[in-house]
């Protein structure tokens, strides 16, 4: 990551908190703001940052993968749909409810990323096009079923629907979650606590392992990379089911840790920022990561802004509109896109479909 | 297709009668698509009715002095002239309107529409123009008579004039090329590695399109890592080396060795 | 042998035209199979909910005429996306561009007597009110244009983001400044247009309007312009081949730009042909789904305009029949958006389709869109 890169992301991370100070001063201090803000941008960066390292997968092994956003909402729902369904009938705690359906999910959004490997890798459809159809899958099947399930006279549960056990519980960082004031940062939910350490995890796999290697080769340059002997097909269907559960994990994080309830199209497009994060982070884990704090940060902005809503001044009033401040993340990644922050280069190979 | 011959790479010309100037490049600077300057100063002229052969091995800097001087690339330095007209970075359809007739080195990627009819690929660059093109509507008759004629005129070996381009064999594409480019009023043919890849009847046909065009006093700037095409068509020969031209040599007074050794990087003074 | 290579390439033709029909059809035949799979397992009987589909859709002179509504805006919007996708572009924003085209034909439409002070006469009211929506969905597009022309910004990120971007600033509209003063339990909506604005119905009473043959006409001219005019060559061919396009002269970021505008405007029209022939005012979410649906009825119509029109028509039966079909037997009216999702499913990957009805017609693959870097 160049010093261009991130200065901007230093800037735009000054812009959104300085706001947020800037309007709440009165009710408290600069460094609680600071702190809440900080730790409000880590947890809601978490499906983004998923997202964009379920992106780094697929594209470096030389598949495109824009139906992160289906796998997203095939995995909140199914994920969600297996903790009620179990902490229904089992009737048991909520821990190992919400256990399962973080794997329920994982499970899904790999079976869409199955699909989608199905699609571009066996009979190797426009990529583009295919991630396409899983999104417009994803949110037939969750709408479809949702309705079916929930919403309809003779549905399972009559027309409602079941208490949920509630959300995946907070881990506190030994020690650092102690510091006064600024411990709230290191005191997250699971699937944020994953989030952070397989940004690790992904560096070191992509980078030091024999894995990693051999994805890269395919994504570069898949003609030399079966001439010494890798399969081409079979590295690009792991890594895009690889991809997909963690995109499927991304989309557990809506309705197991953030809230306990699921709506139809409930992603928002966080799928396809994630992309735009994966691009800014140059298909590195870490470049990624603090692109998705980038756009997390746009994000905490306007859940802050909500709170602090009666102490915004009258010149200031646009903020006060959620659908004005709302906008920041989307108009944030087109500016991205636009390349003016400088260029990334994409792998060699990515998008097409690789003919012996 | 085979050829039940010897291969004759001999073309059979007479003496070259040079007309005026028809091109003019000088201190010409180009950057390829990473940034790195492979045209570093190029100085030369065409003059109607000769054949200027730019010998090198390939990556020497031709594909972009090719492309800058079709228009296809901006120039970094330098200024051309063609047809008398200061020409220094213009677009290419004002530089095709001029009366530059180019058949690009990569044939697939430029110079064809895959997909197409063989007919739309021969008014790729004259659709907008009457007969083809008038008030903005395509004119169907006109197309196809232009694609008959072509057809027969240049032996182009295709089933119908609607065939997509793609389906005929590589020799027949580069003539679906050629008829095109060499069909308008043109002043200067810039041919980029005109007989790559392509069958023994097909180069001896091109060649002697090339040669029949120079005898009607049209400039040819022919570019081709083939030194026996370059030895056997060009009346002058200049030698491209790392991105400039190390000498501009008489093709009568000059041996395959000589040749050989400038491209290799030798200096002409030693 | 001249004759004989005339045949065999007419025969190519032959074959090709039918492999371009036949593969849709099973597509779509495979999609219901599943789809009526689907419902059997979630407890419902196939037979009658696609029973009741069917009278829904064609049972009556009623049901006619509302498939006819539903196929409207899909036809503009399926045209919008097809055009685009021959220019080598992906508008995955008709959407956006369709809800800002509403906004802009709502507000011409309600609020233009006001400002100037006077009712004004049908004949200049309804194109104004048209116009607008075109215009605003005109302007939507191009903006990704023309990122992508001048920056490489690619439109499918950038469309995607403008249909979040419109779809909150239509929501900040219709819950502010252009709300109906009014109140309802639907809140989030305009004033009604004024019936200056209103473009007339054909029969009386059946709600089918003069936009549904004015989409028509449209497929024609698409048609017309794609494939009769220098432009659509133009477009045509930056669409197959950039690089070609610029050696044969034509200005490859003018004809991206020309070409999202296009798109846009058809969209945006599909957004005010809806304010002004249908709703008579703009409502929130009413146009939620309509630029997925597009993209799928483009690709079910081969992008070709006349199979726009087919695959609008499909789409707008299934739709408009599923609300009877729901009523009848309580499968939700959702089953629709999975049987379409299948069948763009099938038709994305018709090597599924020649596999499973083993069709031994060779299959073009035709480039769509290409990858970041383009």
């Amino acid at each position: 990551m160049d010093w261009k890169r991130f200065g901007f992301i230093a800037l735009i991370i000054a812009i959104l908190f300085g706001t947020v100070v800037l309007v709440g001063h009165t009710a408290s201090s600069p460094l609680v703001i600071i702190t809440s803000m900080l730790a409000t941008t880590i947890a809601v960066a978490t499906p983004l940052t998923l997202g964009a390292l379920s992106g780094i997968f697929c594209e470096r092994a030389g598949v495109v993968n824009i139906g992160i956003e289906g796998m997203m909402l095939t995995a909140a729902f199914f994920g969600w749909l297996a903790a009620i369904y179990m902490s229904a009938i089992l009737n048991i705690s909520p821990l190992p409810c919400l256990f399962t359906g973080v794997a329920v999910g994982m499970l899904s959004g790999g079976l869409m990323a199955l699909l989608h490997a199905v699609l571009s890798i066996t009979f190797k459809v426009d990529q583009i096009i295919g991630g396409t159809v899983i999104n417009i899958l994803a949110v037939g099947i969750t709408g479809f079923m949702n309705r079916q399930l929930f919403f309809e006279k003779n549905s399972i549960f009559g027309g409602s629907v079941p208490h949920a056990p509630g959300v995946l519980p907070r881990f506190s960082f030994p020690f650092l979650s102690d510091i006064p004031v600024f411990g709230r940062i290191f005191d997250q939910q699971l699937i944020t606590w994953a989030a952070i350490i397989l940004v690790i995890v992904v560096h070191f796999v992509l980078f030091k392992t024999r894995w990693g290697l051999r994805t890269r080769a395919v994504g570069e340059h898949p003609r030399a990379a079966d001439t010494v002997g890798i399969n081409v097909e079979r590295t690009r269907y792991i890594n895009v089911i690889i991809g997909g559960m963690l995109a499927g994990l991304g989309g557990a994080y809506f309705t197991i840790e953030s809230v306990p309830s699921f709506e139809p199209l409930m992603t928002n497009g966080r799928g396809f920022i994630a992309l735009a994060a994966m691009i800014f982070g140059n298909w590195t884990p870490f470049g990624a990561w603090s692109a998705a704090l980038v756009f997390g940060a746009a994000q905490a902005l306007q859940i802050k802004l909500q709170y602090f809503r009666d102490l915004i001044p009258p010149q200031l009033a646009f903020l006060q509109i959620s659908y004005v401040v709302g906008l920041a993340p989307y108009i944030l990644t087109m500016l991205i896109l636009t390349g003016i922050i400088g260029k990334t280069v994409p792998p060699v190979a990515d998008g097409q479909p690789y003919e012996k | 297709m085979m050829v039940g011959r010897e291969v004759i790479l001999k073309v059979e010309k007479n003496i070259a009668k040079p007309g005026d100037e028809i091109l003019r490049v000088e201190n010409l600077k180009v950057r390829d698509t990473r940034g790195l300057e492979t045209v570093r100063g190029i100085n030369f002229h065409v003059r109607a009715g000769e054949i200027l052969g730019i010998a090198g091995v390939q990556g020497n800097g031709q594909t972009e002095l090719v492309e800058a001087l079709t228009g296809l690339r901006s120039m970094v330095g330098g200024k051309m002239w063609f047809s008398g007209k200061d020409m220094t970075g213009r677009p290419p359809r004002p530089i095709t309107e001029t009366g530059m007739a180019h058949i690009p080195e990569d044939r697939q990627r430029h110079g064809l529409v895959l997909p197409y009819p063989v007919a739309d690929n021969m008014i790729l660059n004259t659709y907008y123009k009457r007969p083809y093109g008038v008030w903005g509507w395509m004119m169907p008759e006109a197309i196809d008579r232009n694609a008959r004629k072509l057809i027969d005129d240049f032996d182009v070996r295709t089933p119908s004039p609607y065939v997509p381009v793609k389906k005929l064999s590589g020799g027949n594409q580069q003539k679906v090329i050629v008829a095109r480019e060499l069909s308008r009023g043109i002043k200067l043919l810039i041919a980029n590695q005109p007989t790559r890849g392509l069958d023994v009847g097909s180069i001896e046909y091109i060649h002697k399109e090339i040669v029949a065009m120079r005898d009607r006093g049209i400039g040819v700037l022919l570019v081709s890592a083939e030194l026996d095409e370059i030895m056997a068509l060009s009346d002058r020969i200049a030698v491209m080396y790392r991105g400039q031209i190390v000498t501009t040599v008489d093709a009568a007074k000059v041996t395959r060795e000589q040749l050989g050794l400038w491209m290799a990087g030798a200096h002409p003074e030693e | 042998m001249q004759e004989k290579e005339g045949r065999k390439w007419w025969r190519n033709f032959a074959e090709d035209s039918i492999s371009s029909i036949l593969v849709p059809l099973l597509a779509v035949l495979t999609a219901v199979v599943i789809g009526g799979l689907v419902i059997a397992l979630s407890g419902g009987n196939p037979f009658f909910a696609y029973a009741g589909l069917f009278e829904g859709a064609f049972g009556s002179q009623k049901a006619l005429s509302e498939t006819a509504v539903w196929a409207t805006p899909y036809i503009f919007a399926g045209l919008a996306v097809a055009l685009a996708f021959k220019g080598g572009l992906f508008n995955i924003g008709a959407e956006g561009q369709l809800a800002f085209g509403a906004v802009a034909g709502a507000l011409i439409g309600y609020a233009l007597p006001d400002w100037v002070g006077h009712d004004i006469p049908a004949t200049l009211h309804v194109p104004l009110a048209v116009g607008a929506g075109v215009l605003a969905g005109t302007l939507w597009a191009a903006i990704p244009g023309m990122l992508k022309a001048y920056t490489g910004g690619h439109e499918v990120i950038n469309t995607i983001m403008m249909n979040y971007i419109a779809l909150n600033m239509t929501s900040f509209l219709l819950n502010g400044p252009m709300q109906d003063p009014v109140l309802t339990s639907v809140s989030s909506r305009t004033p009604p247009i004024a019936e200056s604005a209103y473009i007339p119905q054909i029969f009386d009473g059946l709600r089918v309007h003069w936009g549904f043959v004015l989409a028509l006409i449209m497929a024609v001219l698409v048609w017309l312009v794609l494939w009769k005019t220098t432009l659509g060559f133009e477009i045509r061919t930056v669409g197959s081949n950039p690089d070609a396009a610029k050696y044969a002269g034509i200005n490859v970021k003018r004809t991206i730009i020309l070409t999202m505008a296009f798109s846009g405007a058809l969209a945006g029209l599909a957004g005010a042909i809806e304010v002004t022939g249908l709703n008579h005012r703009h409502e929130l979410g009413f146009s939620i789904g309509y630029g997925f649906d597009a993209i799928a009825i483009a690709l079910l119509g081969k992008t070709h305009p006349l199979g726009v029109v087919l695959a609008a028509f499909l789409f707008a039966a299934m739709r408009n029949g599923a609300t009877r079909m729901q009523f009848l037997t309580q499968i939700p009216v959702d089953i629709i958006s999975v049987i379409q999702a299948l069948i763009l499913v099938f038709i994305a990957a018709d090597a599924i389709i020649r596999f499973i009805y083993r069709i031994r017609i060779k299959g073009e693959r035709v480039v769509l869109t290409r990858g970041w870097g383009g």
